[in-house]
């Protein structure tokens, strides 16, 4: 059974169709990339996979139960307890330190603990940064602070925004690694880019045009 | 976390806390000073127009029927047959409403004749009277300060105080001018029952038929008219509250009043409660108010009152509106925040909390800064307009809390239910593609 099933999904904004019947299965471990330019439905694709929005029409399967039709409350819960988010705005609480951003994910999923937040700040190479606040912080490393909050709640599917969009060569390179690390263990990855060299790190990549799928590629040469 | 999470936000973002919480002290400040004024206004006010004399007259009940009968007001006018205790005077200070007693004075007149044959009116009185009180209470009560209004064209007050006093009297300048007497002269006043020498220690002006006047201290008449401890009427300078259906009614017969309404009347500085009371504690007597001074004084602290009212509601909305933006645009500039903890999991119910928890614990700093800013501000009004203290009503305490509670919570609950609704999706990144 696949981790995550679009069914004829279309998403209508008045006369815009930013997803028009889009069909696409996810498998548990898998690493996808879902590719394509602006106003393509990129963002509109994450945010129905990642329970922040529900289609017009067609079926969402994650874990196979449908999730198109939940009520907000269901989804914040689904999100929660099954997905990890990652966003190209990093969106981390501004007033609170790299750990206690950690912190928060797990104070929302279940206990806070610290020990394990500082585990989780050291696999992404920030232990020593863990008491600095976001302003003192690169966009590479709060990035990687928000990777640390996006697993530590160990999620079925980490759902990457534009991850590398606002970071330089080498905190892309890092931040990749990590995903690489992720994949390793088995955690599926969803990772929406228009960067070729992000979605080329991927297994398969979906590329979107006018919020249909235009094709699929199967990176021949993914390095685990 | 939670504290963690309050405690990250209160004192890593202090100048933006700090932005609210001296608006919520404006707010609060001016909340405070314009209630305390407005509930101590009545108070200061009423001092104010105790300057207009007596607004109550004590007499005794024989003569207060004659001036009922033959529609009279003038006590020269009428043959004084009683007359009340000069001993129970002091029982004015023992009733109910004793502390809004402000000032009296007893009063007994007679006609003498001075050495040219010519007749003039005596009015005796205290001046500065010193009292003992059965209560333990000392007191100086008297014309003195019961006729601020008289002007001392010369010398100074009679003060019953000083050696040689009881043989001492003021003067009113139009009989001063007419019988061509200075301060320090001595003439002699031959009373009904004997006569003696006395000596000018002042020349009052007071602008009406008291000019014409001899005034000396109550002891002296008492002797010359061989009336001793006797007086004829009293005047009362009493703090009061402006009547009421209730008053006017209760005036015209308390017995007619429910026990519950009585209980209000009696228990209430009505001028006609009052009088009641005078006529509780001093025998075979009738107290009246003067209509026209207590009427005017009533009036114009109602209307004082009223401004004061529409003032303090106003300084409340405007304090309102001014927090109320400020945390609305604080709220709402969180909401990249709220959606990022909506889209990592956190409830609604979470949200509101935290972000009330935080809102409140600043306004309470901002409340309680802003209270003693306010009292400092309505001492500052009391000296200015009234020359003296503000009282601190206790009341006002409550009333701010609530009021600076309800406006917060009305300026963040709809901001934060308005945020709420926002989907995480259209705060962290645009929806559509």
């Amino acid at each position: 059974m696949s981790l995550l099933e679009l069914k004829n999904i279309s998403k209508i904004y008045g006369e815009l169709k930013a997803l028009d019947n889009v069909n696409i299965k996810v498998e548990k471990g898998e690493w996808v990339a879902i590719m394509g330019p602006s106003g393509s439905g990129k963002s509109t694709m994450m945010n129905i996979i990642g329970c922040m929005d529900k289609p017009s029409l067609g079926e969402v399967l994650l874990d196979g139960v449908d999730i198109s039709k939940e009520s907000s409350k269901k989804l914040t819960e689904i999100r929660r307890d099954k997905i990890g988010l990652i966003f190209q705005q990093f969106h981390m609480v501004n007033y609170l330190t790299a750990v206690e951003n950690v912190m928060v994910s797990q104070y929302y999923h279940s206990m806070p603990d610290e020990e394990e937040a500082l585990e989780a700040l050291g696999r992404v190479g920030l232990r020593e940064r863990a008491k600095h606040l976001p302003s003192q912080l690169s966009g590479g490393e709060q990035q990687r602070v928000c990777v640390a909050r996006a697993l530590i709640n160990a999620p079925e599917l980490i759902l990457a925004d534009e991850p590398t969009g606002n970071l330089d060569e080498a905190n892309e390179n890092i931040v990749l690694d990590l995903f690489r690390q992720l994949h390793r263990e088995g955690t599926t990855l969803i990772v929406v880019t228009h960067d070729p060299e992000v979605a080329e790190a991927a297994q398969r990549t979906i590329v979107l045009e006018h919020g249909r799928v235009a094709r699929e590629i199967i990176n021949e040469n993914f390095q685990e | 976390m939670f504290i963690r999470m309050i405690r990250g936000a209160l004192f890593r973002q202090r100048g933006k806390m700090l932005l609210i919480a001296f608006t919520i002290a404006l707010g609060t400040s001016l909340a405070t000073a314009m209630l305390n004024v407005m509930l101590d206004v009545g108070d200061k006010v009423n001092q104010e127009l105790k300057t207009y004399g007596a607004n109550i007259t004590v007499k005794p009940k024989d003569s207060s029927l004659l001036s009922d009968l033959y529609d009279v007001e003038d006590e020269g006018d009428v043959i004084q047959t009683s007359y009340l205790k000069e001993e129970e005077v002091g029982k004015l200070k023992t009733i109910f409403w004793a502390f809004n007693i402000v000032d009296f004075a007893p009063f007994i007149d007679a006609d003498i004749t001075l050495a040219d044959g010519s007749q003039v009116k005596l009015v005796g009185t205290w001046f500065n009277h010193h009292l003992e009180l059965p209560t333990g209470e000392n007191l100086d009560v008297g014309v003195t300060s019961l006729r601020t209004w008289w002007d001392i064209a010369d010398g100074t007050w009679l003060d019953e105080q000083t050696e040689g006093s009881e043989n001492a009297i003021m003067i009113g300048t139009v009989l001063a001018e007419r019988e061509g007497w200075k301060v320090g002269d001595t003439i002699s006043l031959e009373g009904p029952a004997s006569s003696c020498e006395a000596v000018i220690t002042g020349i009052f002006d007071a602008g009406g038929d008291e000019d014409e006047q001899i005034y000396a201290p109550l002891d002296l008449v008492q002797e010359l008219s061989d009336t001793e401890g006797k007086v004829a009427y009293i005047e009362v300078s009493a703090l009061t509250t402006p009547d009421n259906d209730l008053a006017k009614r209760a005036a015209q017969n308390p017995a007619a009043l429910s026990a519950k309404d009585y209980e209000t009347w009696y228990c209430t500085a009505y001028v006609s409660a009052i009088c009641y009371q005078i006529q509780e504690a001093i025998t075979d007597s009738v107290a009246s108010a003067v209509r026209q001074v207590a009427e005017s004084e009533g009036a114009i602290l109602d209307k004082t009152q009223l401004l004061m009212i529409l003032i303090t509601i106003l300084s409340l909305i405007g304090s309102a509106l001014g927090i109320s933006n400020l945390v609305t645009a604080s709220v709402m500039e969180r909401a990249q925040e709220i959606g990022l903890l909506k889209a990592i999991g956190a409830k609604d119910r979470s949200i509101t909390g935290l972000v009330l928890t935080e809102i409140l614990i600043t306004a309470l700093v901002g409340g309680v800064a802003g209270y003693f800013l306010g009292f400092g501000f309505a001492q500052l009004i009391g000296r200015t307009v009234f020359g003296s203290a503000i009282e601190m009503k206790v009341m006002v305490i409550p009333i701010v809390i609530v009021l600076i509670s309800l406006v917060t919570a009305a300026g963040s609950l709809p901001a934060i239910r308005m945020v709420l609704r926002l989907r995480p999706a259209e705060v962290l990144h645009g929806s559509k593609a």
